[in-house]
């Protein structure tokens, strides 16, 4: 790069940075929008089942009866509501006022004492199966709990006679917030990456302003190096709001090195930007480059990024596809760099995923946007 | 009237897919999203990696080995014969779950103690975390009933008889597949919408509608109503192949699900054309729409369930058309649930229709002034 093509580039450079500042929408794409989502997903986002509304129907009251339904008035997870008979119960289940029945029938108490293996009937709403199965798991807890103190109140050996201790690495609370957080950061900074080059070249085009640039001694590529230097600054400074948000606002906790995190934050910008610079020079107007957008970023990073669901569990196929979303790479390494720290046999073959993106959308960005009139 | 109001649709429509690029946008993705994400949305896990560090060596823990390998939610990666792998292993995340059995393990089992076992769980994916602990405790449960049971011990006062209505297997996609009918449904909608206001502000055609005999109720029709086709549309073809395809049971009439169908809509071009009428270029139309359609979707109840959201939040979903029609698409779909039980989730939608479509109009009123 020569003296005078610098000086072009400052020029240009120039014109994109007073552009930003006098249209709010770009500030407003890559701060506001990164703030707002952050603070209301963050906050709104959540599996961790918590008062989960539960029908307890005991036909015949006992103390043996007595003694397991307190298992669920204890626990933080149950709103048990008292049903008298199963089908009150069932009504409230249709009607969506609780999520599942515990029935103790009438020979409950009978059987618990003589034969032993009394049925606890559990019936659970399967229409959110993933609730249903999380709720599953805390009935499985509080009816192990209720059997370990029965035997030892009565000072009998355990009937499960198994002790399990769990660990839970990185996240001992198991708060689904923690991990949900990071990958919402990817998931808004996917948008705001790939808004903010979407349209502003679609614009150039659509307004006629690329052909009078075209005209000009700048050469393509010093156009795309000024649209991507103020775009990245605006983009990580969007980045730095958000993980500022994560750590001081939700109490995420950033167990890994900063720099380590600017630097994959980098990477990951410049995929996306790239893959904006893309869209817009493909689109070559707004309206059909802004239908891009929306289709191509955030549905992809919300859904086949393991932001939420697990890629492992995707069929084959889809894991394949799954490769071509550069969220998915960053969720990985914003996952492990927030709440494991840095381990690198996570972040170097994320990392170079990341750069080979970015060098990919590049380098179309460059080979479709020519000094050509259709 | 009516003859220029078509004329009106005719040319909107036109407008729409008259491009081909925009045509290809409407048509390809949404079929393509649905099959890729109907199969690519699933809360259930499946041959999920996991290593055994077996400290005892004995007939009963190769017993519970077996019971870990022979199920189809795990997969066995790495058999350890130290601890020293155990955290290279999750720090890597080559494994979600290390499985310790104690040097005790059988020996407890004998003496009547409880025997230890250790569950070493990858956090970081805190709802995969709670899942693989629950399907281990599971196993572990059968396998410390199956083992009293053959060494004479007394069997426990009560078991559970778990059942689950609706969905028998807890089969997520049935949950999530019908939600795709109305995430589909509503981005299609915007993108139709959201748009189409702006476009023609910034190329100033709008101007010429105004000046036509239309009045404003028939240009706000002439706007909306092609939404409202191109959304039905598509949303049909969506429910086909749920039906079809993913075959979820369908186990409601299609009345009450296409009125749902009808009001969401309508309601989702009421709010397009509210941002549409709102904005000065596409630009802010188009950040607008987006700004929309993010919350709109994860606040909808789509994946997180709405009841684990703090109050505040909660009270924001109401105003959030999709929260509505995703309970209708899956109570019709798999409690089969008609129009009485569901009255409560039609009028809200409605009244945000509405509300939304008369601003809409008041909008365009305004800023033709």
């Amino acid at each position: 790069m020569n003296g005078a093509s610098l000086q072009r580039l400052r020029g240009l450079l120039r014109k994109e940075f007073l552009q930003i500042l006098r249209d709010p929408s770009a500030l407003a794409i890559a701060f506001l929008l990164p703030a707002v989502l952050l603070f209301i997903f963050g906050d709104g986002v959540s599996l961790d089942a918590r008062n989960i509304p539960v029908a307890i129907v005991v036909q015949q009251p006992s103390t043996t009866s007595a003694s397991f339904t307190s298992q669920f008035e204890q626990s933080p997870f149950f709103r048990p509501q008292r049903f008298l008979t199963i089908q009150e119960a069932e009504k409230a289940m249709d009607a969506h006022k609780v999520d599942a029945i515990i029935w103790l029938q009438s020979d409950f108490n009978r059987k618990a004492h003589s034969t032993g293996n009394a049925p606890i009937g559990v019936i659970l709403n399967g229409v959110n199966a993933n609730n249903a199965r999380i709720i599953e798991g805390y009935v499985q807890q509080a009816w192990a709990n209720w059997l370990a103190m029965e035997a030892q109140s009565a000072g009998r050996a355990p009937p499960l006679p198994i002790a399990v201790e769990r660990q839970v690495r990185f996240n001992p609370a198991v708060s689904s917030r923690d991990y949900l957080v990071p990958g919402l950061i990817a998931v808004i900074m996917t948008l705001t990456g790939a808004l903010l080059t979407a349209l502003v070249i679609a614009r150039e085009w659509e307004r006629g302003t690329m052909e009078a640039l075209m005209v000009t001694r700048v050469t393509m590529r010093e156009i795309l190096i000024a649209k991507l230097i103020p775009y990245f600054l605006l983009g990580m400074g969007g980045m730095a709001a958000s993980v500022s948000m994560a750590v001081f606002l939700f109490d995420v906790p950033l167990r890994g090195s900063i720099t380590v995190l600017i630097g994959v934050s980098s990477l990951f910008m410049l995929a996306a930007l790239g893959m904006g610079l893309v869209i817009s020079s493909f689109a070559r107007n707004q309206f059909v480059a802004g239908q891009i957008a929306i289709i191509t970023t955030f549905l992809p990073a919300f859904i086949l990024s393991g932001f939420i669901f697990d890629i492992s569990s995707m069929p084959q196929a889809v894991q394949v596809i799954t490769h071509i979303v550069a969220a998915r790479y960053f969720i990985a390494i914003l996952q492990t760099l927030f709440l494991a720290g840095d381990v690198w046999s996570v972040i170097l073959p994320n990392a170079a995923a990341l750069a080979l993106m970015a060098v990919i959308f590049l380098g179309i960005a460059r080979a479709i946007t020519r000094k050509r009139l259709d | 009237m009516w003859r220029q109001v078509f004329a009106l649709i005719v040319k909107e429509l036109l407008a729409i897919l008259r491009d081909p690029k925009s045509r290809m946008v409407l048509v390809g993705p949404p079929l393509l999203q649905l099959m890729v994400f109907g199969y690519a949305a699933t809360f259930d896990l499946n041959h999920v990696p996991i290593a055994i560090y077996d400290q005892d060596q004995s007939a009963a823990s190769r017993d519970l080995i077996a019971r870990f390998t022979g199920s189809p939610t795990f997969r066995l990666v790495e058999t350890l014969r130290s601890d020293h792998a155990v955290d290279a292993l999750i720090d890597a995340r080559e494994v979600q779950m290390v499985l310790v059995i104690n040097q005790r393990f059988t020996q407890s089992l004998l003496t009547g103690k409880p025997a230890p076992v250790q569950l070493i769980v990858d956090g970081r994916n805190s709802n995969t975390a709670l899942l693989v602990s629950g399907y281990a405790n599971t196993i572990l449960s059968e396998f410390a009933l199956k083992w009293s049971a053959d060494h004479g011990a007394r069997p426990p006062p009560a078991t559970l008889a778990v059942q689950s209505r609706f969905n028998p297997t807890l089969d997520s996609r049935w949950f999530i597949v019908p939600g795709i009918v109305a995430l589909l449904t509503q981005v299609i909608t915007l993108l139709v919408v959201g748009l189409s206001i702006a476009r023609e502000r910034e190329t100033g055609t709008f101007d010429q509608l105004l000046v036509t005999p239309l009045r404003q109720i028939d240009i706000l029709l002439g706007k909306g109503l092609p939404g409202l086709l191109i959304g039905t549309i598509e949303a049909s073809v969506i429910i086909a192949a749920t039906v079809w395809w993913f075959e979820v049971p369908l186990r409601g009439g299609l009345l009450p699900l296409y009125c749902g169908l009808f009001l969401f809509v309508m309601a989702v071009t009421g709010i397009g054309l509210m941002i549409s009428a709102l904005s000065l270029t596409q630009q802010q139309a188009l950040l607008g729409a987006f700004l929309y359609m993010v919350p709109s979707i994860i606040l909808s109840g789509f994946a997180t369930p709405i009841a684990n959201m703090p109050d505040w939040v909660q009270t924001l979903t109401l105003f959030n058309p999709m929260r509505y029609f995703l309970v209708i698409v899956r109570s019709v779909f798999l409690e089969g649930l008609g129009f009485t039980a569901l009255a409560s989730q039609f009028w809200p939608m409605a009244l945000i229709g509405v509300v939304t479509l008369a601003t809409a109009g008041w909008l365009f009123r305004r800023r033709a002034s």
